[in-house]
């Protein structure tokens, strides 16, 4: 039974026969933290068997330890301290590091790196310190084992102390410690040792006591993702509460939200949170809700922000160091699911810069980056993303690639880079700041027209009939009591467009996505056809629109660039079978509904 | 934040994930302390509601107070309740102790065999009906695609080794040595046809936590944990092999006293239980083969 004592999660790292069981086996056996007789036992078993004890067996036994109410496991063993209570996760096989070790390697707070003292540095030590890195785990102890091998020789303990530290110090680590101890021996574990008179610093367990538990990020800026919005109001209840987990800062009632991609502004009301009242304010690691003003529309994915606070980069391009769990290497240009706090995206490498040699740490340029290697790359998504770098906010700064269903891969994010609508999001930025709401919000809108806003957009090579189709399902939309509104380019054209040239082609497209915007502010689904549409262009109106407001179509074939296209139609097949097409997606969306 | 706010905020995190991910998505509810902790807990994500059934596998042998206690609470806060059987198995005495099987065949047969075909859809459900106060054949048939696990890690070996989203293949199999990574709250939540997820946002909490918790929220709990002329239930099941400890606790204090420094902090939670003891690993056996 555990006490509430404070707990640290610190996890064993090292390369392979280094001594990490026989580090683990000794801190149990000399804090008196195993089951009553299990020391004895194992020294029975290994008696009878002619086999030499080794404190490393320890583990073994603990991990066939099966229903005693003994809270052990393949991974994880408990152990105290005067101060703390320790969690320690202890690596499996090697060739399993990454996807088994990373699991638990990324709930650590702290690490212990094993280095043999008379084989030296190795290359899993290197590896390993440099996934520490990677997870951003900065406290590290290393612990230079087997120095009754080496004759408790201080000058072989100083060169590895002097050869790591060169290596740590390049990937950003600075240890807290560097220990000279025999495992085996008892030497520096839990108790001081005769044989290491030399050596005047910490035993391991005392250095461990002063690894400090790192505060919640509650002074950073407030990031909350979005995780659902829930109403209930089948239920009688009429809140829309905004749920999520705080990641990092503070928000209190009656403080300005933004959410991003969107850039969509509201103020909290009041914080929801059951069993609890009179809260009113929330803060980091802490699983909340919210309540808005106004019903802005925000969603799953979204991360919440202070509109008084610097905001996280929006944008779909970003430069991150990944690492590669999956048995076929990750490719250039394939396309891989990105989940991002509760976001997700469809994404592909565009360039791998560096696949890095986890020992020489010298990155080469390659074609793919195979299972258990790191790499450099620059990442590009489908629609935009809000992310921190990882150096600046941890929790909104990394991500993990699926592919096939599972997790293949993880990342953090180095620097965001400028993709093509970067100027327009600037704009559209202070367009939501400043934006003055009328006194009905999109949700009420919503509920009385029985639809969600949409711009439906319809585009192909000129010379193809759209605007039937346009006109017919705006036709057969009303009909059926919905508030639909045909918008022809060319009545544009001829008026808003009146004062700039035609061949000022990108302008126009703003001018459409803008007045579109309105319309759709309006709470109107906007039927608009525009010939030979092109990728960039759509992205564009995708950025002056909220990317859930929009869905597009293709007459014909789509020769302009690819993914930005969600419907499909054939010219052949007739106008009214177009027509019902497109309305079949405007209800399997939900954009239009039922009152 | 103490450690009792941190587990909370976990289990909240982990039951909105699932929520947000998994269509077919339902919660077991053992009635015992963990799993009524855990529907608290989905109380907290959810504004104070429950958004999916709870399935309850009766196997006709529940101490009858868990019972009633199950459809007050169930009634009380409206909780749409399913429940599942293996009817045959009962109708033909294909039981323990008073049929032809011991306490492992019999836990098979009464709970994995009828949690699987539950959960398919294959075997019938029943739903509570909160107009007629009673349980009726459910329609829906539809196999549960996520299913919502009160298991706690330190329970015993097998269940210290799952993750937070552990998934089953077609056949409820679990791979024990082959599992997903999971890392940075990032789960595994796109799954392949024909199987399914386990959810397990209490992995995290002891027994001493779920006390804790009940005693800070005040929330109910089957009186059958408190102690009655010396005696308790530490840890709830069917009546035949379930037993009763020797206590004196009668409050969620005594309770919490106990666990902490008196005379259960040494001793295993599942020892009044019987089928753990039998066959070895019996436990093990039972959960490779999609025991709760």
């Amino acid at each position: 039974m555990r006490a509430e004592k404070e707990q640290m999660n610190i996890v064993l790292v090292g390369h392979v026969d280094h001594g990490k069981s026989t580090v683990v086996g000794r801190l149990l056996a000399d804090t008196d933290s195993l089951p009553k007789g299990k020391l004895q036992q194992v020294k029975d078993y290994c008696k009878n068997n002619a086999k030499t004890f080794e404190y490393a067996f320890l583990l073994d036994a603990l991990k066939a330890e099966q229903s005693q109410g003994v809270t052990i496991d393949s991974a994880r063993c408990f152990f105290k301290s005067k101060k703390r209570e320790y969690i320690i996760i202890d690596a499996p096989g090697h060739i399993e590091f990454l996807k088994n070790m990373i699991s638990g390697a990324a709930r650590a707070e702290a690490a212990i790196l094993v280095i043999d003292a008379q084989e030296g540095i190795q290359e899993n030590s290197k590896r390993h310190a440099y996934m520490l890195s990677l997870l951003g785990i900065r406290q590290v102890l290393v612990a230079v084992n087997k120095m009754d091998l080496v004759d408790y020789s201080q000058e072989r303990f100083d060169k590895v102390k002097q050869d790591f530290t060169g290596f740590l110090e390049g990937i950003g680590i600075k240890p807290r410690d560097f220990i000279p101890v025999s495992a085996r021996e008892g030497d520096n574990v839990a108790s001081n040792s005769k044989n290491l008179s030399w050596f005047k610093g910490d035993t391991v367990l005392e250095a461990i006591d002063h690894f400090e538990k790192e505060p919640l990020p509650e002074d950073k800026e407030f990031r909350m993702p979005i995780q659902g919005v829930y109403k209930f109001t089948n239920l009688g209840d009429d809140r829309r509460i905004i749920g999520g987990r705080v990641e990092t800062g503070t928000l209190k009632a009656g403080d300005k939200v933004v959410f991003l991609p969107s850039y969509k502004t509201s103020t909290v009301q009041s914080i929801e949170e059951f069993n609890v009242s009179g809260k009113k304010s929330i803060s980091a690691g802490e699983s909340t809700g919210f309540t808005l003003t106004e019903q802005v529309f925000a969603t799953r994915g979204d991360i919440a922000c202070k509109a008084s606070e610097p905001p996280p980069y929006v944008g779909r391009l970003f430069k991150a160091s990944i690492f590669w769990m999956g048995k076929k290497p990750l490719e250039l240009d394939k396309e891989y699911k990105l989940k991002l706090t509760t976001s997700e995206a469809k994404v592909r490498v565009t360039e791998i810069t560096g696949v890095l040699n986890s020992s020489s740490l010298e990155s080469a340029k390659a074609p793919e980056v195979k299972r258990h290697e790191v790499a450099d790359c620059v990442i590009e998504s489908k629609v935009p993303l809000a992310f921190d770098t990882f150096k600046a906010m941890k929790s909104t700064g990394r991500f993990v690639l699926v592919d096939e269903y599972e997790i293949r891969g993880g990342g953090i994010i180095t620097e965001p880079l400028e993709d093509e609508e970067s100027a327009t999001r600037e704009q559209i930025s202070l367009r939501e700041q400043k934006w003055d709401p009328g006194s009905i919000g999109f949700r009420e809108r919503s509920l009385k027209y029985g639809q969600f806003p949409t711009l439906m957009l319809i585009t192909g090579p000129s010379g193809v009939d759209k605007k039937s189709i346009a006109k017919q399902l705006e036709r057969t939309l009303f009909d059926q009591g919905r508030s639909p509104y045909f918008l022809g380019i060319g009545n544009l054209l001829r008026g808003l467009d009146a004062d700039i040239d035609k061949e000022r082609r990108q302008e126009h497209i703003r001018r459409l996505g803008e007045v579109s915007h309105l319309l759709l502010d309006a709470g109107l689904i906007v039927v608009a056809t525009a010939s030979d549409l092109t990728e960039p262009e759509i992205r564009l109106l995708r950025t002056i629109i909220n990317q859930d407001f929009i869905i597009t179509a293709n007459v014909g074939d789509f020769t302009n660039g690819n993914g930005v296209i969600d419907v499909f139609l054939d010219e052949n097949d007739g106008v009214e079978a177009n027509a019902n097409k497109l309305l079949g997606k405007l209800s399997s969306n939900n954009n239009i509904f039922s009152r | 934040m103490d450690r009792l706010e941190a587990l909370e905020a976990q289990s909240v995190y982990i039951l909105r994930e699932a929520y947000a991910k998994f269509k077919s998505l339902v919660m077991l509810w053992s009635i015992g302390k963990d799993s009524t902790v855990m529907l608290w807990m989905a109380r907290k994500a959810f504004g104070g509601h429950v958004p999916f059934p709870l399935v309850h596998i009766d196997t006709g042998y529940k101490i009858p107070e868990m019972i009633k206690y199950r459809d007050k609470l169930a009634i009380e806060l409206g909780l749409n309740m399913v429940i599942g059987q293996n009817k045959q198995a009962l109708r033909e005495k294909n039981t323990f102790p008073d049929g032809k099987l011991n306490r492992i065949e019999c836990c098979k047969a009464l709970k994995t065999t009828a949690l699987r075909n539950t959960l398919s859809g294959e075997w019938p459900r029943y739903r509570l009906d909160h107009h007629k106060k009673k349980y009726v054949l459910d329609e829906d048939k539809e196999p549960y695609t996520g299913v919502i696990v009160g298991v706690r890690a330190d329970e015993e070996g097998t269940r210290s080794k799952e993750r937070y989203f552990s998934p089953r293949d077609k056949n409820n199999d679990w791979d024990v040595a082959d599992q997903p990574p999971e890392l940075w709250n990032q789960f595994k939540t796109d799954f392949a046809p024909n199987t399914h997820l386990r959810i397990h946002p209490l992995l995290d909490w002891t027994e001493l936590d779920i006390w804790l918790y009940i005693q800070k929220e005040n929330i109910p709990v089957t009186s059958l944990y408190l102690a009655k002329n010396g005696k308790r239930y530490r840890s709830l099941g069917c009546y035949p092999c379930t037993k009763p400890v020797d206590s004196n606790a009668d409050t969620i204090a005594k309770i919490v006293e106990e666990l902490r420094s008196g005379k259960f902090s040494n001793i295993a939670e599942r020892s009044g239980r019987d089928q753990d003891k039998e066959d070895g690993g019996g436990l093990e056996t039972l959960r490779l083969d999609g025991y709760m």
